[in-house]
């Protein structure tokens, strides 16, 4: 179960095991008819890449909206830092989101306003910094993703791997704790994508962050991950380094890891019989 | 039977759910109005936006408003030698109902349809959910300024709108069809009564402009994140504006003019 | 920076058009100035009919305004109209003997009372009552069934 073989974990040998930042426990969640989460239990180590995968459709975006306290489960526990989220006043929730940092999947940037004022504003927002030292910040923060250049620039002139840079560029604005990447490789050319994978890797090594990846891309993420879940149906079926993935043998696993068109996630939608709907004899 | 009157009454369930719900957002943002005041920057950037882009569209119907009731009335009252009233005519039909209403409709389809799509763009595209995870909310800092810009604004641009028509229906009147200029003024300043008609038609629009801006952030808000949602929102938003308002006017008229 | 100026400016403008409209409306339109500026004295008139005299009306002479109706309440005890009006104060010199008349403005304009200035030496002071009054009714409807020769008569 605890996999400590990636290279980049190996660094961080000083980690007390057992020193987890999110903790959950028998996690249940439906929406409407259909059960979401049905058990789950699962562990973010401190300061490391957590990669949570699994395939579309199985709620990894609604897990991390659940962590962030913008839907409450229905039973069970999420943990973090020891407290429970589902529990916290909005005041206190609002003190919480200030210390994680969350990636959304197509940046979220405030279309309004260019590149330095979006990686301004959570620092405007929350502080009464001087304007010398919010510049110096969000400069700092923008050099570190690469684009101090396109300060200028409006969201809508970004290509979508510049937003999500400038976006990674606001989550750490208020140097979190922890950040939550949701889906950070969809729709990337090859060149953005290895640029987003080195920066998750080292922002969260360099600033001493948590970070949770939530992905479908298992290439991507085998590469910087040091645990890994893999969620279906509700519950995690598998978890530890991508090599033991790899490795494992079980039906829903391989068929994940190496992308089969069919197995236990069936390539059909439940449906009525083929022939009796075609020819017309279905309810 | 009973079929028919179940649909009504689910309808109309459906209705007064969207009213009460429309009236605890309104209530979320009235306790974010004190603290919005500590930032007039973005005030006055919601003014601009709906205030000042609705200058043009505001002065231009009101300019031919005024010329088109000068005209009418002249035709009118030509006939009793009493074209002189046609000052009275125009003053009190822009400033106690021509002037709030139409401007509310012209609000709501100007600045009513870009505030509801730009919410609702912002809810699409993750926006609302990202502030909410920077710990700022979105009530707050993005629909709080955007309901007292349009609150402001609405009084201001039914003056400037009863102000143009007045213009519109001097020069129509007095410059283009002769009628003796001291007699239309002085007919309107007897006729015209500060409260009961100025300030009534002022009191009616920033009536209006709570509920024209309230209903676009509304309906913004609380959209479908997808573009048949939003483009639903910014419609639903004309319409629903267009009822409230008229509805609104009939229901304040009778309680001024019971007043009076 | 430049954007959020030219947004300010705009702005600024804006709301000081709005204000030249609202003060536009309410001096140039608008009886305003009838409420300020309330330095006069009282007259009271009684009328059998006052017709839909309103308050604020204009008290003229001669055409030109001298006043305004400040209330019109009904003497349940005369059963009579009871008018007050307040005459500026540069009036000082109105003939105590005048009579007051309800008169309306043009065909379809609002009513006033005409004071026609009598032949007495003493003028009117403050509290004084106007003796000779005239309902314009009768007149009114004459005039109204001679010009309009139709079934329903306005309400004037």
């Amino acid at each position: 179960m605890e996999a400590n073989t990636n290279a980049a974990g190996a660094r961080q040998v000083g980690t007390v095991v057992g020193d987890n930042i999110v903790v959950i426990r028998d996690l249940h969640y439906s929406r409407g008819h259909r059960k979401i989460f049905d058990g789950l239990n699962l562990e973010v180590p401190r300061g490391r890449v957590t990669a949570i995968m699994g395939p579309s459709g199985t709620g990894k975006t609604t897990l991390l909206r659940l962590i962030t306290g913008q839907i409450l489960p229905d039973q069970g526990s999420i943990l973090v830092e020891g407290r429970d989220v589902a529990k916290m006043r909005r005041r206190e929730l609002y003190q919480y989101r200030k210390r994680i940092g969350m990636l959304f999947q197509n940046g979220a940037l405030l279309t309004d306003i260019n590149v330095y004022e979006n990686v301004a504003f959570p620092l405007r927002e929350h502080t009464d910094l001087a304007e010398r030292l919010i510049r110096h910040i969000v400069l700092t923060k923008l050099h570190a993703v690469g684009l101090r250049g396109a300060w200028q620039m409006m969201p809508s002139e970004l290509s979508g791997g510049m937003a999500r840079r400038v976006a990674l560029a606001r989550a750490i604005a208020m140097d979190p704790d922890l950040i939550l990447y949701d889906e950070p490789f969809v729709g990337l050319d090859p060149i953005s994508m290895g640029v987003i994978v080195r920066l998750i890797r080292r922002m969260n090594d360099a600033l001493g962050l948590t970070s949770i990846v939530v992905s479908h891309d298992v290439d991507e993420i085998s590469s910087i991950a040091d645990r890994t879940y893999l969620i279906s149906d509700g519950k995690v079926v598998a978890s530890g380094s991508p090599e033991d993935l790899q490795e494992n043998c079980s039906a829903v696993v391989m068929q994940f890891m190496n992308g089969m068109a069919d197995g236990p996630v069936p390539f059909h939608y439940p449906a009525p019989d083929y022939d009796a709907q075609l020819l017309g004899r279905d309810g | 039977m009973t079929r028919i009157l179940r649909d009504v009454w689910y309808s109309l369930q459906e209705w007064l759910q969207t009213f009460g719900a429309c009236q605890l957002f309104l209530i979320r943002i009235l306790a974010g109005c004190p603290a919005a005041f500590l930032r007039p920057r973005l005030i006055i950037k919601q003014v601009h936006d709906s205030g000042v882009l609705s200058l043009a569209i505001i002065g231009i119907s009101g300019f031919f408003v005024g010329m088109v009731l000068s005209l009418q009335a002249y035709n009118s009252l030509t006939r009793f030698g009493a074209t002189e009233s046609i000052g009275v005519l125009a003053a009190l039909a822009l400033t106690r109902e021509l002037g709030p209403v139409v401007t509310a409709l012209l609000f709501a389809g100007r600045a009513g349809t870009a505030l509801a799509s730009e919410i609702g763009l912002m809810r699409a595209t993750d926006q609302l959910s990202g502030m909410e995870m920077m710990a700022v909310d979105p009530v707050r800092r993005v629909v709080v300024p955007r309901f007292i810009g349009g609150v402001i604004a609405m009084p201001l641009l039914a003056a400037i709108f009863s102000a143009m028509g007045l213009f519109g229906a001097w020069l129509e009147g007095v410059v283009l069809l002769n009628v003796d200029e001291g007699a239309f003024w002085q007919q309107m300043q007897d006729q015209v009564d500060v409260f009961d008609d100025v300030l009534a038609g002022i009191l009616k629009s920033f009536a209006f402009g709570v509920a024209a801006s309230l209903l676009a952030v509304f309906e913004g808000y609380n959209s479908i994140p997808t573009a048949e949602g939003v483009s639903r929102a910014t419609t639903r938003t004309v319409v629903l504006t267009a009822l409230s308002v008229l509805v609104l006017n009939f229901m304040l008229t009778a309680v001024l003019i019971g007043e009076v | 920076m430049q954007q959020t100026r030219a947004v300010e400016f705009g702005t600024g403008l804006f709301v000081f058009l709005g204000i030249v409209a609202l003060f536009f409306l309410t001096t140039r339109v608008t009886n305003f100035d009838s409420y300020e500026g309330e330095e006069g004295y009282t007259l009271t008139a009684r009328f059998d009919n006052v017709g839909s005299l309103k308050l604020r009306a204009p008290v003229a002479m001669s055409g030109v305004k001298i006043g305004r109706v400040t209330s019109v309440v009904f003497d349940d005890e005369m059963l009579e109209a009871v008018v007050e009006m307040r005459i500026d104060s540069s009036y000082d010199k109105i003939p105590n003997d005048s009579d007051a008349s309800i008169l309306t403005q043009g065909i379809l304009g609002g009513q006033y009372i005409g004071l026609e200035p009598g032949g007495s030496m003493d003028f009117f002071k403050d509290q004084d009552e106007i003796q000779f009054t005239q309902s314009a009714l009768v007149l009114e409807k004459l005039i109204s069934k001679y010009l309009f020769s139709q079934a329903d008569k306005p309400e004037e």
